[in-house]
């Protein structure tokens, strides 16, 4: 027995260190509190599901080894200041190997100033602003498509259905919309639509009552805008009550969330950009299919997957890819895989950039157009455009759906 | 034209129940000079209250007014016992801190029941159409409702005997308790009151506009714009504070980039301080 227990315990000691050597962290900050936690909880989950699935089916392999992967998380309330504090802390005292993003561009920004500082891998999948990949950075890569396209498919589609509307821009005045926003009106202007309103309010804003009358006044036929959340359900729920009888109307981010179907048929009609919609199946190189995944990701959270769940789970998917194929978890070689990385996994094509003044930018992932439709009572986002991709046919104008 | 105008009227409608908002916060000031920060909290559990009751039992949203009156009262007495009790006649910091801290708890437990996710109750009342620009029913009811409760509550402080006691305490507490008016009981009951109308005032917003669990701030924000611009601890003022608040934003809209409303509305808050320490309709000190 005595012999048996001093086996034991020397197991015990070999064991441990072999056990911490063979773990990969990573490292990031979600937003458990403050505004962005509806899409923040989207994507820590999609990162959670890829982490679970890999350590179940016995972790990544490298060099003959198998490594677990493990996280270390933080919530950073939502707040930029919190984050350059907490990805320091990750990547010093928490000892990170790689870093996912926080969600959205406000937070990716300085979060990636951290981690270039320390020359640590970050996959972005939740800040859609170019800003930070055009500044030199060498270890930030970005798997979603970057804000400038968000509303080309919007546009495309509204010239394919009026090439004479006249659109309103009212955005939130926040990096990323405004970005979003800027880029659409030179399509549109380029598409040759007319743009008569253009203007940005606090993301703060309550009433959209005013702004609502004001985009009646300016005759606009269609509306292109919106934020992040509340305050883009408010503009679809009072351009709704107030009868401002737009022909089209396309948000950002807020109707992408189930919940946006509480508006009724405020809801009916209201498009919106999208990375990823269960409707579209790409065929995968390696990983789940869209069927698998959803599938899977509803039985684990009894929630059907959003696209910002699919766009983490996609970037430890990325991530997991590049390890394997450096067959190294050294960052230089890694990152010299991700700039090699093009790929088509269930989420659609990936490939980055490798151009130093955008390095690290997602170039290949196409956006679908998602809309609120009513099917046998229900409502429910169908994919409307590209048309080669859709899963019902795209309702204009909106009152032909309301 | 006819657009400047919709948006001054509907300005109107939505500063009244900003106004409304307000008064419970300037109620409680008036009494006792304390700023409840719980407020903003306190009109987010209105439009839970709203969105629960309506979800479970299919009533009319605006049959959920007497009970969230009655729950918020108890809520406010609740909360004075709790958080403000002690800090009466302390320095301000004091109570801004405890009830500062409340609110942090109570939101805090909300994101992790609901998260920050979006509720919306539908309401479906016929508005005013005048040529383009319609004014939807429920903005006019909340209006509507809002200066009806506005105008109970003025008949209660004013005429009965509880509402005259109040006003006593808010004038001269040590005087009050020499001519026997249980002044901490009345404390407790101007806390009850002052939740009660952020409950009712959040019940109302909830059936304007989508709410999550994190609008409050907004509201208290806008609280204290109307508090400053109506009279602080005058809550008729704060009525007219919130109409003077829906107006600016109705008519200037219109005319600037909207992203300039904030900083016209801030601006104006700076310049009423300067002018008028007490807030234009002040009244004179602890009046009601």
């Amino acid at each position: 027995m005595k012999r048996l227990c001093l086996l034991a315990a020397a197991a015990t000691l070999f064991a441990a260190p072999a056990f911490a050597e063979d773990t990969i962290t990573v490292g990031f900050t979600d937003s458990l509190t403050g505004p962005l936690n509806v899409d923040s909880l989207g994507q820590e989950r999609g990162y959670e599901f890829w982490r679970d699935q890999v350590n179940a089916a016995g972790g990544i392999k490298v060099d003959g080894k198998s490594y677990q992967v493990k996280f270390v998380t933080y919530d950073d309330q939502s707040v930029g200041g919190r984050v350059q504090q907490l990805y320091t802390r990750l990547i010093n005292e928490d000892k990170a190997d790689f870093l996912f993003g926080p969600y959205s561009s406000g937070l990716t920004a300085p979060a990636a100033v951290i981690s270039e500082q320390y020359g640590k891998i970050m996959l972005n999948s939740g800040g859609a602003e170019e800003k930070p990949f055009q500044l030199g950075n060498k270890y930030l890569f970005m798997v979603i498509t970057p804000a400038g396209k968000y509303l080309s498919g919007a546009v495309a589609a509204l010239k394919a259905k009026n090439p004479n509307a006249k659109i309103a821009m009212v955005y939130s005045d926040d990096p990323f919309s405004k970005r979003v926003l800027a880029s659409a009106k030179e399509q549109a202007i380029a598409a040759g639509l007319q743009v008569v309103m253009d203007e940005s309010y606090a993301p703060s804003t309550t009433d959209f009552g005013p702004i609502v009358n004001k985009i009646i006044s300016s005759n606009a036929d269609a509306f292109l805008g919106g934020g992040h959340y509340s305050d883009g359900a408010t503009l679809a729920r009072q351009m709704y009550d107030q009868k401002a009888n737009m022909k089209w109307v396309s948000i950002l981010v807020a109707p992408a969330d189930d919940k946006f179907g509480e508006l009724g048929p405020a809801a009916l009609g209201v498009t919106v950009p999208s990375q990823w919609e269960a409707q579209v199946s790409y065929k995968p190189d390696f990983g789940p299919t869209t069927a698998e995944f959803a599938k899977a990701f509803q039985d684990k959270f009894n929630a059907k997957a959003d696209y910002h769940a699919a766009a983490g789970y996609t970037a430890g998917t990325i991530l997991q890819h590049a390890i394997e194929q450096a067959n190294s978890i050294d960052p230089e070689k890694v990152a010299a895989a991700l700039n090699a990385t093009d790929v088509t996994t269930f989420f659609g094509h990936v490939k980055f950039s490798t151009d130093p003044a955008s390095h690290g930018l997602q170039v290949a992932h196409q956006m679908v157009l998602a809309q609120w439709q009513s099917s046998n009572g229900k409502l429910g986002r169908q994919v409307v455009w590209p048309t080669d991709a859709q899963s019902a046919n795209l309702i204009y104008p909106i009152s032909a759906s309301q | 034209m006819l657009g400047i105008l919709a948006s001054i009227i509907d300005g109107v409608l939505v500063g009244l129940v900003y106004g409304l908002a307000a008064m419970g916060l300037t109620l409680i000031w008036g009494v006792m000079d304390v700023i409840n920060l719980t407020h903003g909290a306190m009109v987010v559990a209105g439009m839970m209250a709203l969105y629960l009751l309506v979800s479970a039992l299919g009533i009319s949203p605006y049959l959920t007014l007497p009970p969230v009156l009655v729950g918020g009262f108890f809520v406010g007495v609740a909360l004075y016992w709790i958080a403000i009790h002690r800090m009466v006649g302390r320095p301000p910091l004091m109570s801004l801190l405890s009830t500062f801290s409340v609110n942090l708890i109570l939101i805090g437990v909300g994101t992790a029941v609901w998260g920050t996710a979006l509720f919306n109750v539908e309401v479906s009342l016929p508005g005013v159409t005048i040529g383009r620009y319609t004014f939807p029913g429920p903005h006019i009811l909340a209006a509507v409702l809002a200066a009806v409760i506005a105008g109970l509550l003025y008949i209660f402080l004013q005429y009965t005997r509880i509402g005259k006691a109040l006003r006593a305490v808010a004038n001269n507490r040590e005087a009050a308790e020499l001519v026997g008016i249980p002044t901490t009981r009345l404390l407790a009951i101007s806390v009850g009151l002052g939740v009660a109308l952020a409950g009712v005032s959040g019940v109302l917003i909830g059936t304007l506009f989508p709410f999550t669990i994190l609008s409050g701030d907004s509201y208290q924000l806008k609280g204290f714009i109307v508090t400053v611009l109506g009279g602080f601890g005058n809550p008729v003022g704060a009525l007219l504070g919130g109409v003077a608040l829906g107006l600016l934003e109705g008519a200037v809209t219109p005319f600037v980039p909207v992203s300039w409303t904030l900083v016209i509305e801030f601006g104006l808050f700076v310049l009423v301080l300067i002018a008028f320490p007490g807030g234009i309709f002040a009244s004179r000190r602890g009046a009601l």
